[in-house]
């Protein structure tokens, strides 16, 4: 018997396939991957299966009943619950209003929220899912929020649980600790459907894997038989060789050096960077480790010219240029790929010729006499499509048409092509596939080999590890630990980056 | 200088204060309805104005100044579901919409008026609601004075208005409107009918709105009169705001701006010398005033003016 079966589904959008005659099928109390890249189908499946989207063809069984899934409200009586990727919680409702909302507990036609309470912790202390019933949900932490849709979902009777994209938004730790929750709910019966696009995570948490690519099916495998290489193979249709690993020495100058920088917090809170000393040199990859919000984003923002620093120099090439504007000092040879690509990397709604030479418009070759030269810009832009791998159809559709992947490409390529000596890569991967991350990686690589200098800031300790030659730990604004990379293991970086200095 | 102080200091402001905030409070909860659900109510204005009209109408017809208002009642709410089909069912713009709204009900209820009763500024007169007086209440000194007499609907409306709160945040209807408001792709993953909760709470506002109005017409007043809602609208909705989109506070927001305005007929009968142009600008200045302090406070419903069609989620 199966928990949930669906048999050739197919679905489009416009004239876009987003599923094409794809099955899947989950056994209870399994924890079953649907992975794929973006784009894949996933997403799209799964919604299908709670009622948000209509099949075009296709049928759903639910223990094996034929059943019809118009809207939630269908799903969620069938059992079906769901915990999206951007949480649907109202931030400014409590805990408690947003989990019973919809199937409140009532008494004498008032809403009882004693009841609710008492009924959120009962299950709040059988699954282990700690929560403040009272709390506003702006005031919790992103891993509590995700709780609260969790119990949502249960509270609702939920016996299949689709969990998209779930550990995104999460740090290190509190994936394992979801990770927890989720097998004490599948050893209590509760199917979980676990959609991703990490193959360590797969490889971890699931008992079976579906791969998805391109909106089809590419098949089910259990788990066990599986190697991140054969489902990489299946998400991709390719195998992804590992990356070319030269590690050259570094040359002795140094390109970027930071002398005691700081960033004062607001009035008496701590600051936001304290003390920072580095130096990047040519032909080096410095990776910068930490759990977000330890001062990467002003250590960004200082080096790139968008924060003043309260005390200390930011040294280029021997060139003193604290305090210089962004146009400046990105002039003085920077390429610099923003955390926050949406908002700082491009402006969605210019076509993609435009965005080419954002921060270069005012160059001589695009600009002469202060007028833009738009066939040479075309042309620019042609360029970087053709040598990034951007998957567009017109250099004047806009920027904000392009998935997600190709934006980053697109905003990679820019950097990279103009003249630059030293490159400051912000989450250079965040929230891009496997594929995607894997190409702007290999960018950053050349760009190394090349002779220059990187400042790589990332969340994702696999890829910093991956790519820096040396690994800076960044802590409450304060650099903790700077070593070769070989020179720390995994256990120790994940110490110093939660504060955890004596362990190491 | 003393004569300001007897001015301000006068009991019988608090009485008009009462007598004026009324109609202010009870549109101000019909703006708070319609926002929590997520639709902006500017239309406040026409959906009084329309009542005022309606209630003096019906009254006419069937000689029951009630009847009259169970009218008002209904043509407020007539206009509310003009703006909920506008902004709900197809979609416009909820700030355009309303201003359409207001001048619309402005122009027909002005023309109506002459086509009915053949006059240019007022109608005829009605039989308007008789005061009441509340046994007991009435002769307790200072509260007597300030409480103890007044049209039934002041009484009627402290009432609904506290009924309403209860409704917002007591019940179960109240918490599925307040999270369509913040977030209607959340109330839609758990069943609720963002669509149905929307024309409910814009219907809802247009009533309430409506009652003002016949308070207005039927009870401060026995007619009606051109354009009689006089910004009461408007004020209303920054009453709203100013009381957080909470029918209670909404009330307070109304004291403080009848208050104003208590004051200011008061000057304007004083041998103050000062324009009585000037005079009457105080209540809307005030109210420009706090609107400009509280609205960098107060935080709206997060997906206030936002349209929403169930099955469009973005990815």
């Amino acid at each position: 018997m199966y928990a949930i079966r669906m048999e050739n589904i197919t679905k489009c959008f416009g004239s876009v396939v987003a599923n094409d005659d794809v099955s899947f099928a989950a056994s209870p109390g399994e924890i079953h991957c649907l992975l794929g890249e973006n784009g894949a189908g996933k997403s799209t499946l799964m919604r299908i299966l709670f009622g948000l989207y209509r099949a075009d063809s296709g049928s759903i069984y639910v223990n094996d009943n034929p059943v019809t899934i118009s809207g939630p409200r269908d799903a969620i009586s069938l059992g079906i619950g769901m915990v999206h990727q951007h949480f649907m919680l109202a931030e400014q409702l409590t805990v408690a209003e947003n989990i019973v909302a919809g199937c409140e507990p009532q008494r004498r036609g008032l809403l009882n929220y004693e009841q609710a309470r008492r009924d959120i912790l009962e299950v709040s202390e059988r699954y282990g899912l700690q929560v403040d019933p009272d709390a506003t949900v702006e005031d919790i932490s992103v891993g509590q929020q995700q709780r609260v849709e969790i119990i949502k979902a249960l509270m609702r009777g939920a016996e299949v649980l689709i969990l998209d994209e779930p550990t995104a938004v999460l740090t290190p730790p509190e994936v394992s600790e979801l990770f927890t929750v989720m097998r004490t709910l599948s050893e209590s019966g509760t199917t979980i459907i676990f959609i991703t696009h990490k193959l360590k995570e797969t490889m971890e948490i699931s008992n079976k894997v579906t791969v998805l690519r391109d909106g089809k099916k590419v098949g089910t495998v259990n788990t066990e038989d599986a190697t991140p290489e054969s489902l990489v193979e299946m998400m991709v249709g390719r195998s992804l060789p590992v990356h070319d690993d030269c590690r050259m020495a570094p040359k002795e100058a140094i390109a970027l050096e930071l002398k005691d920088v700081s960033v004062a917090g607001r009035k008496g809170s701590r600051a936001r960077l304290d003390g920072v000393n580095l130096d990047v040199r040519f032909g080096e990859i410095l990776g910068i480790a930490g759990v977000d919000g330890n001062g990467q984003l002003e250590l960004e923002e200082v080096v790139c010219g968008l924060r003043r620093p309260s005390k200390g120099k930011v040294i280029m090439s021997g060139q003193d240029l604290t305090g210089n504007d962004t146009r400046r000092i990105r002039d003085k040879g920077v390429a610099y790929i923003p955390s926050d690509r949406l908002r700082r990397g491009m402006v969605t709604s210019l076509s993609l010729s435009r965005n080419s030479v954002l921060g270069m418009h005012h160059h001589a070759h695009f600009n002469q006499r202060g007028v833009l030269q738009e066939d040479i810009i075309d042309e620019h832009a042609e360029e970087i499509i053709a040598k990034y791998d951007v998957r567009a159809e017109s250099v004047h559709q806009p920027m904000g048409s392009l998935s997600g992947g190709n934006q980053q490409k697109m905003v990679v390529g820019r950097e990279l092509t103009r003249p630059h000596s030293v490159v400051i890569a912000c989450q250079p991967t965040r929230g891009l596939d496997v594929g995607a991350a894997y190409y702007i990686r290999e960018q950053i690589l050349d760009s190394r080999n090349k002779g220059k200098a990187v400042l790589l800031v990332s969340a994702e300790l696999d890829e910093i590890l991956e790519l820096s030659d040396r690994i800076a730990v960044i802590y409450e604004g304060q650099i903790v630990d700077v070593r070769p990379t070989g020179q720390f293991t995994e256990r120790e970086l994940g110490l110093l980056m939660t504060g955890e200095r004596n362990g190491v | 200088m003393s004569e300001f102080m007897d001015i301000v200091f006068n009991i019988n402001n608090l009485t008009a204060t009462i007598r004026m905030a009324v109609p202010i409070a009870l549109a101000a909860m019909g703006g708070a309805f319609s926002e929590r659900s997520g639709v902006v109510n500017i239309g406040l204005e026409g959906m009084m104005l329309t009542g005022a009209f309606s209630g003096v109408l019906a009254c006419q017809i069937t000689g029951s100044p009630w009847l009259g208002v169970l009218f008002a009642i209904i043509g407020g709410g007539l206009v509310g579901a003009i703006h909920a089909v506008l902004t709900v069912g197809l979609k416009a713009d909820h700030v355009v919409t309303g201003v359409g709204i207001n001048i619309l009900a402005s122009g027909t209820t002005t023309w109506l008026m002459q086509v009915i009763w053949k006059r240019k500024g007022t109608s005829d007169l009605v039989a308007g609601l008789a005061t009441w007086s509340v046994p007991g209440l009435r002769d307790v000194p200072v509260l007597g004075t300030i409480l103890g007499t007044h049209s039934p609907l002041v009484y009627i409306s402290f009432l609904l208005i506290f009924l309403g709160w209860v409704l917002m945040f007591k019940t179960p209807l109240g918490l599925r409107i307040r999270m369509t408001g913040e977030h209607p792709e959340a109330a839609d993953t758990v069943g609720i009918n963002v669509r149905a909760i929307r024309y409910f709470c814009v219907i809802l506002s247009g009533c309430l709105a409506g009652l003002g109005g016949a308070y207005l017409s039927l009870a401060q007043l026995n007619w009606f009169s051109k354009d009689m809602s006089a910004g009461r609208g408007y004020m209303a909705l920054a009453a709203c705001i100013f009381g957080g989109w909470n029918p209670l506070k909404g009330l307070g927001a109304s004291f403080l701006f009848s208050f104003t305005d208590a004051i200011q007929m008061r000057m304007q009968t004083s041998k103050l010398r000062i324009a009585t142009e000037l005079v009457q600008m105080i209540p809307y200045i005030l109210t420009i005033l706090i609107l400009a302090g509280a609205v960098v406070r107060s935080r709206p419903p997060a997906a206030l003016g936002e349209h929403y069609e169930s099955g469009q989620t973005s990815k």
